[in-house]
């Protein structure tokens, strides 16, 4: 399996990145982790003409934590935040997620920039992303703009970076009270359903970010609403978990149906809630 | 045309200078430019892990990487593990475990728990099977296989 002919490039800052990517338009692709674009390449459905490896980028590696608040670079591999301690005491749900993506192969290559780019609607990251809120930051020709979750997520495999542009940084408030429950697609281990919970008793508020069910990850209004301002007893999240499909039309394919997809949706929802709640 | 690319890789410690073509995989470029024939092809899908060895002490799937993406790095791969004719722990335990029949899927699963190994000391089963999950054996049923790296953990 040979991917189709390509010149390749390994710019060493962002700017050069970016005049590479302004210069060779539809032509170029950035290249992180690779573990969704060879894939691609290899069965011939990508044929960039460039390929722009980030892989060496300074500055999109690290994970920062200031003030409750994290800043994980975009180039930050699945592997270094499941190992992160930093991480796993302020933002357990982060660390559940990167652990379980794929294997460990997967895990030491892919990337959390590329894998939210890539949006793929069985992809783990973006429940987590849409339960925190995340704030998208993203460096284009015209300099960097900021995008918060609920409006990076436009369609199947597409998101609000536009071709030109560089994901960079993805920054959320750090939430002890948070978890991800997921059920996987046996042999490939991407997300039938997968559900990150996020739950702050004090404000008596909870986000729930759900991936794998419908065409677009969603977060469930349904459930948030209906716990608002409740005591997060475990019987009141179990009942409003019941709504966690509401609404939505969920994907049907060979691994599962949409009705069982909803289940799963309704399940996961109760125990990542559970979890959460019990941090 | 893609135009080609020089590289400088350290494989089990020996440096190899090759121009390559960029859409080159690294699983041929080890077997075909290096001959080293250890690692193996099995799906090319990234899904069975036969190729998988070490860049910079991390399990990769060396048929999902390019060529050109290890150009400075250190791999390792099945072929650099003994020393000196003395098998590695692994190999001990997939010796004495019988943890292998065809021995097709073997120099990957040996290469992924070799990272697993130098993560951590004394990983527990389930920790082993977490870690080898991208490595399937058509042959085995596993479970020789965890035998064998929990007997090359109880070695070290
Ligand atoms: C066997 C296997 C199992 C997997 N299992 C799972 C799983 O269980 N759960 C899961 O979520 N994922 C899974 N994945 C996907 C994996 O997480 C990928 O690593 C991820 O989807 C893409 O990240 P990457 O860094 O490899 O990106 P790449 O493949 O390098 O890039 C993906 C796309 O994003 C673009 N891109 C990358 N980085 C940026 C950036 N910073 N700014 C703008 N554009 C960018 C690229 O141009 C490309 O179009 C699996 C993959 C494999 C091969
Ligand atoms: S040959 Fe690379 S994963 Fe199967
Ligand atoms: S021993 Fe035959 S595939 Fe594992």
């Amino acid at each position: 399996m040979f991917a189709a002919p390509f010149d390749y490039a390994r710019p060493k800052t962002l700017d050069e990145a970016l005049s590479l990517l302004s210069k060779h338009g539809d032509e170029a692709r950035l290249l992180a982790g690779g573990h969704s674009l060879i894939p691609a390449m290899k069965l011939r459905l990508a044929q960039p003409r460039l390929v722009v490896d980030i892989g060496r980028l300074d500055g999109l590696r690290q994970i920062e934590a200031r003030d409750g608040r994290l800043a994980i670079g975009a180039m930050v591999t699945h592997a270094e935040i499941a190992a992160s301690r930093t991480l796993a005491d302020l933002c357990p749900l982060l660390v559940e997620v990167a652990s379980a993506i794929g294997d460990l192969q997967v895990r030491n290559k892919g990337t959390i920039g590329g894998s939210l780019v890539h949006a793929d609607p069985a992809g783990d990251w973006p429940a987590a992303i849409l339960a925190l809120d995340a704030e998208i930051e993203i460096a284009g020709p015209q300099g960097r703009r900021t995008v918060t979750a609920g409006a990076f997520f436009t369609g199947i495999l597409e998101t609000a970076v536009k071709p030109g542009e560089i994901l960079c940084e993805i920054r959320v408030t750090a939430a002890a009270a948070s978890a991800y429950v997921k059920t996987e697609q046996k042999a490939s281990g991407f997300a039938l359903c997968g559900v990150a919970a996020v739950v702050d008793a004090t404000a008596r508020r909870v986000r729930v970010g759900i991936t794998g069910v419908a065409p677009v990850p969603y977060r469930a209004a349904a459930v948030e609403r209906a716990l608002e301002g409740q005591a997060l007893a475990e019987g009141s999240l179990a009942a409003a978990a019941g709504q966690a499909a509401a609404g939505v039309t969920p994907l049907a394919d060979i691994h599962a149906s949409a009705d069982y997809r909803a289940h799963l949706a309704r399940v996961n929802t109760a125990r990542a809630l559970q979890r959460a709640a019990s941090r | 045309m893609a135009s080609p690319v020089q590289i400088r890789v350290t494989i089990n410690g020996t440096l190899h200078t090759h121009e390559v073509e960029p859409r080159l995989l690294l699983v041929h470029y080890l077997r075909e430019v290096c001959g080293l024939t250890g690692t193996h092809v099995g799906c090319e899908t990234s899904l069975c892990g036969a190729c998988t060895v070490l860049v910079d002490g991390k399990a990769v799937k060396s048929c999902t990487m390019f060529a050109v993406q290890a150009d400075g790095c250190a791999l390792t791969t099945i072929e650099g593990l003994a020393v000196n004719g003395d098998l590695h722990p692994v190999q001990e335990g997939f010796w004495e475990r019988h943890a292998l029949q065809c021995g097709y899927c073997t120099p990957g699963m040996v290469m992924t728990a070799v990272q697993l190994l130098a993560d951590r000391k004394r990983p527990t089963r389930e920790e082993i099977a977490h870690a080898l999950r991208g490595n399937l054996c058509r042959c085995t049923g596993y479970t020789h296989i965890i035998d064998a790296v929990e007997h090359a953990a109880a070695r070290r």
